[in-house]
């Protein structure tokens, strides 16, 4: 049952800066996701856990190294992928349905089946009654549902976020983190998710890879998180655990 | 009891008095100057002349042949066919030299080459292809036009965010999708910007056309009076240019609030 869904074997990414300036980005990175398995990459600021996820992505090309989906190298961008953007990224000029019907539109579904389809991720992600909301009148918390509801809709195979709360207060950053959960519980992918709170990361991941503090971006650890789901972050386990991670990847907090 | 109330919110004194004061001085030291004879009157005709003439045009056709707001309206229809023209033409090709390599590779260095020629420089090529009647001048209209719609259309979607492109790459976007549903509205407030140049543009570029080639208009108005020797025809002719450009200024600033309101909804 648990197929290997994702796999990254010896990733090197390189930059260049400026035309002339190299950037080593990633070195020697190698992870492996399951099947509908969640898992979270850690890491500091700056460490190239975004560029990681780019990759995977099909945004950027690794400079050595294979990135896998299924046994296959990932081509480029594609509907198979939903991608959850840090700065939000919904169109200023479409409502919130027009927002999570883009990848529908692009396709060319006929309107009555994207309203259908459109209408129950909007029910999903709790944002019923704000489908003609245009962005500009929804929280940032509210923003990103938009986001996670139009990355749903277009139905992919693998989830990818890229730090989705990182612009969120404490509280609905936590809100956030439990309703993320009931989603991915009840629609169940393959997820990936970068994100610098150790928090989050152990209260969302089935695993967490970690990632070291400098550049080129190396993996540091890997860890499995056997606790039952809905987590408390005052469980005796989740604390000794999450007091691990910190002293093994001198994590800054 | 409501949190929102109204509160009176004073303008700055000086900005109410100063600009009247301004204004009152530069009028009356025009008028003095010529009035006691610091400067002739064949050279400079007063302000209380102007308005005199002002009244006298609106009713008589001497001596240039038409009435003041004859000559406002061929201006003003000239001007606007010539803007319309330069939208329709100057804002699809701006866009599409902003996303298509074919249409940037093609059009940008025709574009380039004719972009610095100023648009009166046209004014004998016009004479000799359409006479000097409105296409000539429509023509020379267009060509001030189209510059800045381009220039603002390309650099709009230029300008659009390279991560909105990404994502609709994600949702299996073709290029055509790309540039119609992302770089379109991204592109518009930068287009709407044009809308106003091109139109400030475009009435400047009039008045040069009809100074020079011209058998009605405002132009031909301020070209009369100095072949007539008569200053207060040639000032009553730049301040209905001036009045004129002020009132469609303020009427376009109207319709662009009233779109881009309707945009943001």
């Amino acid at each position: 049952m648990h197929n290997i869904k994702i796999a990254c074997e010896n990733v090197s990414k390189t930059f260049l800066q400026k035309g002339d300036t190299r950037v080593d980005v990633l070195k020697d990175v190698s992870i492996t996701v399951r099947d509908n398995e969640f898992v979270v990459i850690l890491g500091p600021g700056q460490c190239g856990k975004t560029t990681l996820l780019r990759m995977i992505a099909g945004f950027e090309k690794p400079t050595t190294g294979r990135v896998l989906m299924d046994g296959q190298p990932v081509g480029g961008p594609g509907r198979d992928k939903g991608f959850v953007f840090q700065s939000y990224m919904l169109f200023a000029w479409r409502t919130v349905r027009g927002n999570v019907e883009v990848g529908l539109r692009m396709r060319g579904v006929p309107k009555a089946e994207r309203r259908v389809i459109s209408q129950q991720y909007i029910d999903m992600v709790g944002l019923t009654g704000f489908e003609n909301h245009y962005p500009h009148q929804l929280s940032g918390g509210m923003k990103q549902r938009v986001g996670i509801a139009r990355a749903y809709c277009n139905d992919p195979q693998i989830m990818l976020l890229d730090e989705p709360f990182g612009q969120l207060d404490a509280q609905t950053r936590l809100y956030m983190e439990k309703e993320t959960e009931r989603i991915w519980l009840q629609e169940k992918r393959t997820v990936i998710f970068v994100t610098n709170n150790i928090d989050e990361a152990l209260t969302l991941g089935d695993r967490i890879y970690t990632m070291k503090d400098k550049l080129p971006g190396t993996l540091c650890n890997c860890y499995e998180v056997d606790l039952p789901r809905p987590r408390e972050s005052t469980d005796k386990e989740f604390l000794r655990l999450r007091k691990q991670i910190i002293e093994e990847s001198e994590l800054v907090l | 009891m409501s949190h929102y109330q109204h509160v009176k919110v004073h303008r700055q004194r000086a900005l109410v008095v100063l600009p009247i004061v301004s204004l009152s001085l530069f009028f009356l030291s025009w008028e003095l100057v010529v009035d006691f004879g610091l400067v002739p009157q064949t050279l400079l005709a007063p302000p209380s002349a102007v308005v005199k003439m002002f009244f006298a045009k609106l009713t008589s056709t001497a001596p240039d042949g038409l009435l003041l707001q004859e000559h406002a309206w061929i201006s003003i229809k000239e001007a606007f066919l010539g803007y319309f023209l330069a939208l329709l033409v100057g804002i699809p090709l701006g866009l599409a030299m902003g996303w298509f390599r074919l249409a940037e590779g093609l059009a940008r260095p025709i574009f380039e080459f004719i972009r610095p020629i100023p648009p009166i420089a046209w004014i004998p090529l016009t004479i000799y292809w359409f006479g000097i009647g409105l296409t000539g001048k429509v023509f020379i209209i267009w060509i001030g036009g189209i510059v800045p719609c381009v220039i603002n259309a390309y650099a709009g979607v230029r300008m659009t965010n390279p991560v909105f492109l990404q994502m609709a790459r994600l949702y299996g976007a073709t290029s055509w999708q790309m540039f119609r549903t992302v770089c379109i509205p991204s592109a518009l407030p930068m287009v709407f910007g044009a809308l106003q140049i091109a139109l400030a543009w475009c009435w400047m570029n009039l008045v040069g056309a009809e100074l020079l080639a011209a058998n009605g208009g405002l132009g031909f108005l301020i070209q009369s009076g100095r072949k007539l020797g008569r200053p207060d025809l040639v000032v009553l002719g730049m301040v209905t240019v001036a009045l004129t450009g002020v009132i469609i200024g303020l009427a376009i600033d109207r319709i662009e609030k009233k779109l881009l309101a309707g945009m943001r909804r």
